[in-house]
């Protein structure tokens, strides 16, 4: 990469950043770009909250009595971690910050479908959010992120009514978001760029889209029912007065599970983008992946009993979607095939976001797999209510989603705020995050298979040993997130400006500056080429 | 949305069409039919739908993604009923263990 | 300069397709209006799953307690619901003959049919209001009045009193969700009528007149299948 610096300019051009300047312009912004920028704080600021709630978790786990809090409190914190972490962070991450960036300028659009139905998807997203918080505050929630009735229902003394209309009003932010891809992806695409030619990027958002779209109205019914239930105590979930406490199993994680699939598309998507880029080859397989990313939105929903082979569902259907989640594998794999394909005699600089994509594919395949232990029926009755089962979705949440978003932030940080970071405490990051969460999360494989119940506040004491390694490496990943978050808020002042294309990317967003202008091209581009047209033999940045 | 011109007497005999299904679904209910209560009304109800989708929200003149977007939220939510009720269905194929049939506190030896 | 939402100044260009209620994000009025299509049948289809978990969920307890759903469903007044049925199909008639009159540029007709459908539907409020109040009266509202007696208690015994009571949550919540809708509805057409009176819209752009119908013929398209799915359970013979 060159590493001539530029001259600083006296007056910056003219972007979406300068073009206005004020609270007002910030909140009733309708750039797609500044909506994107309003996301980026709040998710960080709900991660942060999500975090805290591990920290003390982890903290309380040090000692098999446990080391800081009562259990009640215990149950608040992982419930709470829950909430927050998929709702507040993981769903909406890279759909609402990168998604919103970068859909419209890897279209060649000047802005989405719907501006005004995206400003008010993050005025939900805030709203919600508002309301999680202050059931976080006025007692907090005990049930778990799942909600099982009949205690979220009847039992709870807990602010479950208060957290259920947060997550309800957040879901519609997601809706709206997926909306707005699909119409956009669909209509609003330059002259020339057509379906195959677009980045993978947009294909995994559109797959997401799909899931946002037809999943999420479900769950909002679901939680919906929830309050009914909490407030009139009728009894549709609850055994005593003639309900089935399975019925609401079924309709949460029939959105539930397409969900993880939401949180993992996206950073799926990322990954196809940078991996070409930092081997300055065309990606291997092209269809097969985008067809893979359909094929893993639409097979996402036939899974989700899975979550309930020990907890009364027929076996029958159990053996039904046992099978089908053998079967949802299979494009994920080849996901991975396809991308270690493209790295193959590839030309591989180890920048930042490059460090990321390689560390996504090595820890979600690690998870992707040990999910295969979790869908086999027989396996599944020994594993499930485990740490391993927690092992498992870090695995593919953190180990894969927060690796993908991260990778994805470092790679587009100088398309979104025309600063480059400093590579070498980039790089330091990305490899301490990679230590501390394996520290974290691999002893939990062991702790799970060995027998450690997940949500309960206290263990045997042979198992302390793993717990404090977990504990140990928690506070590591912990040091790895606050590094970017100091250099990145660091180079939006201080950093290198950076020129309209760093790292010698292909797709439309790179051909306008960096940062873009506010109606992001001056011309709408005209598309004449195949995605990931990398010449071989140059490097990244040249 | 630049659709043809729909007559209004097309609207009107669709209309009447909706207004004899009903009364007819309404009459077939004081009918015994057994099990094909359900069916007969169900069915009835889907030619209503079809009829409001077609003529009065305008699908019979909509473009080939529009129709394909409404039948997969049709399609979407089969899946979620007809998977939901394949697990209740067959709950019974399994035979519970005697002793949880009882009301009685099992005794352990 | 700025406009109140922070947008910069229009060219003259941008102005004139302002005229035309063509937005910036757009190049064109076709773009925008397969846009607008899209987008309002995406949303009615993330409707059809919210309503959705409903039905599934009603499904599967009509299949458990089905003695129950029928005693339930008898007690129901099948000619209300059958005249209900007919008014808002009838609301439905209106409210396409609105469109076609916005899309023939005839802005008298818009607001009349427009008028008619917030009739209708205000006559289908008023009537389940009708209906709810009766429940009370027979005691049979899940957890707030639920004491049913008499010839309703003889009715929803055989099935088991405590799944009717489901039954009849299911009764509420369904057709409450569908209420909550219309009202909304009510609220959209309300608005239309203010904005068609004042000649807002033209052959060329009545696209709110449209994206209004299809989420009332959306609305209408649920209770044709409540209609069936709760007063009409197991015949009347």
């Amino acid at each position: 990469m060159s590493t001539a610096t530029l001259e600083p300019r006296v007056h910056a051009p003219r972007n979406y950043l300068n073009a206005d300047y004020g609270w007002k312009s910030w909140l009733f912004t309708l750039d797609h770009k500044r909506i994107a920028l309003l996301y980026l704080v709040s998710i960080t600021f709900f991660f942060i909250i999500g975090g805290s709630f591990a920290v003390l978790m982890r903290i309380h786990l040090v000692e098999p009595q446990g080391a800081l809090v009562q259990p009640e409190t215990y149950n608040k914190l992982f419930t709470l971690h829950g909430i927050v972490m998929i709702f507040f962070f993981l769903i909406p991450s890279i759909p609402a910050v990168l998604g919103n960036f970068l859909v419209p300028l890897m279209v060649g659009a000047r802005d989405l479908a719907f501006p005004r139905l995206n400003l008010l998807s993050w005025y939900i997203y805030i709203v919600g959010g508002m309301f999680t918080l202050y059931s976080a505050i006025a007692g907090g929630v005990d049930t778990g992120w799942t909600f099982y009735t009949p205690y979220s229902s009847t039992y709870s003394n807990t602010q479950v009514t208060a957290v259920a209309i947060g997550v309800f009003i957040t879901g519609f932010s997601s809706i709206l978001t997926g909306l707005n891809f699909i119409v956009t992806i669909h209509k609003m695409r330059a002259p020339g760029l057509t379906w195959f030619r677009m980045p993978l990027f947009l294909w995994a958002m559109y797959a997401t889209s799909i899931i946002m779209v037809l999943g999420t109205p479900v769950l909002a019914i679901t939680i919906f029912l929830l309050a009914l239930e909490h407030l009139f105590h009728v009894g549709i979930f609850s055994p005593a007065l003639g309900g089935d406490p399975l019925l609401f199993q079924h309709l949460f994680w029939f959105y539930s599970h397409p969900a993880v699939y939401i949180m993992i598309l996206p950073a799926m998507g990322v990954v196809s983008e940078i991996i070409p880029c930092f081997a300055r080859k065309r990606i291997f397989g092209y269809k097969i992946v985008a067809f893979s990313s359909v094929a893993i939105a639409v097979l996402g929903f036939l899974v989700w009993g899975h979550h309930m082979f020990v907890t009364g569902q027929s076996v029958y259907a159990g053996l039904i979607f046992s099978m089908l989640s053998f079967l949802v594998a299979i494009p994920s794999a080849i996901k991975v095939f396809n991308w270690t394909s493209t790295l193959y005699k590839g030309s591989i600089s180890y920048d930042a976001p490059m460090l990321y994509a390689l560390g996504f594919i090595g820890l979600f395949t690690m998870g992707g797999l040990t999910g295969l232990f979790l869908a086999s029926l027989a396996t599944d009755v020994h594993l499930n209510g485990t740490y391993f089962i927690v092992a498992h979705f870090h695995y593919i949440m953190v180990g894969g989603a927060v690796m993908g978003y991260l990778g994805g932030i470092h790679f587009w940080w100088p398309k979104i705020s025309g600063r480059k970071y400093p590579n070498m405490w980039a790089g330091i990051a990305a490899v301490i995050i990679f230590i501390g969460f394996n520290l974290t999360f691999f002893p939990q494989f062991v702790l799970g298979y060995l027998g450690m119940p997940r949500r309960y506040a206290f263990y045997p004491a042979e198992f302390q040993v793993l717990n404090v390694m977990s504990s140990a490496g928690a506070t590591v990943l912990g040091v790895g997130y606050l590094i970017p978050l100091i250099y990145l808020i660091w180079s939006m002042r201080y950093g290198p400006i950076s020129e309209p294309n760093p790292w010698g990317a292909t797709g439309l967003e790179w051909k306008t500056s960096s940062p873009p202008p506010t109606e992001n091209f001056a011309e709408i581009p005209v598309v004449t080429e195949e995605a990931y047209a990398y010449a071989p033999g140059e490097a990244a940045g040249d | 949305m630049s659709q043809p011109i729909v007559p209004q007497k097309t609207y009107l005999f669709v209309f009447l069409c909706l207004i004899s299904l009903t009364i007819l679904t309404t009459g077939v209910a004081f009918i015994d039919l057994g099990p094909f209560n359900t069916v007969v009304a169900l069915a009835i109800a889907f030619s209503k739908m079809l009829l409001v989708v077609l003529f009065f929200m305008g699908v019979r003149h909509s473009s080939g993604l529009v129709r394909i977007t409404l039948v997969a939220g049709f399609f979407w939510l089969a899946l979620l009923i007809a998977f939901t009720m394949s697990d209740y269905r067959t709950r019974s194929w399994t035979p519970a263990p005697d002793a949880w049939s009882s009301t009685a506190p099992p005794t352990h030896p | 300069m700025r406009t109140r939402l922070g947008r910069p100044l229009v060219t003259d260009a941008e102005a004139h397709a302002h005229d035309t209620g063509l937005a910036h994000q757009f190049e064109d009025l076709e773009q925008q209006q397969e846009a607008d299509a899209l987008g309002i049948w995406l949303f009615l289809v993330t409707e059809i799953m919210f309503f959705g978990g409903l039905f599934a969920a009603y499904a599967i307890y009509r299949w458990l307690y089905f003695g129950a759903f029928q005693g339930g469903s008898h007690i129901l007044d099948i000619r209300l619901g059958a005249a209900n049925t007919i008014v808002l199909l009838g609301s439905s008639l209106t409210m396409a003959l609105s469109v076609r009159s916005a899309q023939t540029g005839n802005r008298r007709a818009t607001v009349v049919f427009l008028l008619a459908t917030m009739i209708l539907g205000g006559i289908f409020l008023g009537v389940k209001a009708y209906e709810y109040n009766q429940k009370f009266v027979e005691h049979v509202v899940p957890s707030l009045d639920w004491a049913p007696e008499g010839e309703t208690l003889a009715r929803l015994a055989p099935g088991g009193l405590e799944h009717a009571e489901i039954y009849f949550f299911f009764y509420f919540a369904m057709t409450g969700l569908h209420a909550l809708h219309m009202i909304i509805g009510m609220g959209l057409l309300l608005w239309l009528v203010l904005r068609a009176r004042k000649g807002s819209f033209t052959p060329h752009y009545f696209a709110p007149v449209e994206v209004v119908g299809l989420y009332w013929h959306f609305v209408d398209i649920v209770w044709i299948f409540l209609f069936p799915l709760l007063y009409l359970i197991g015949g009347r013979y």
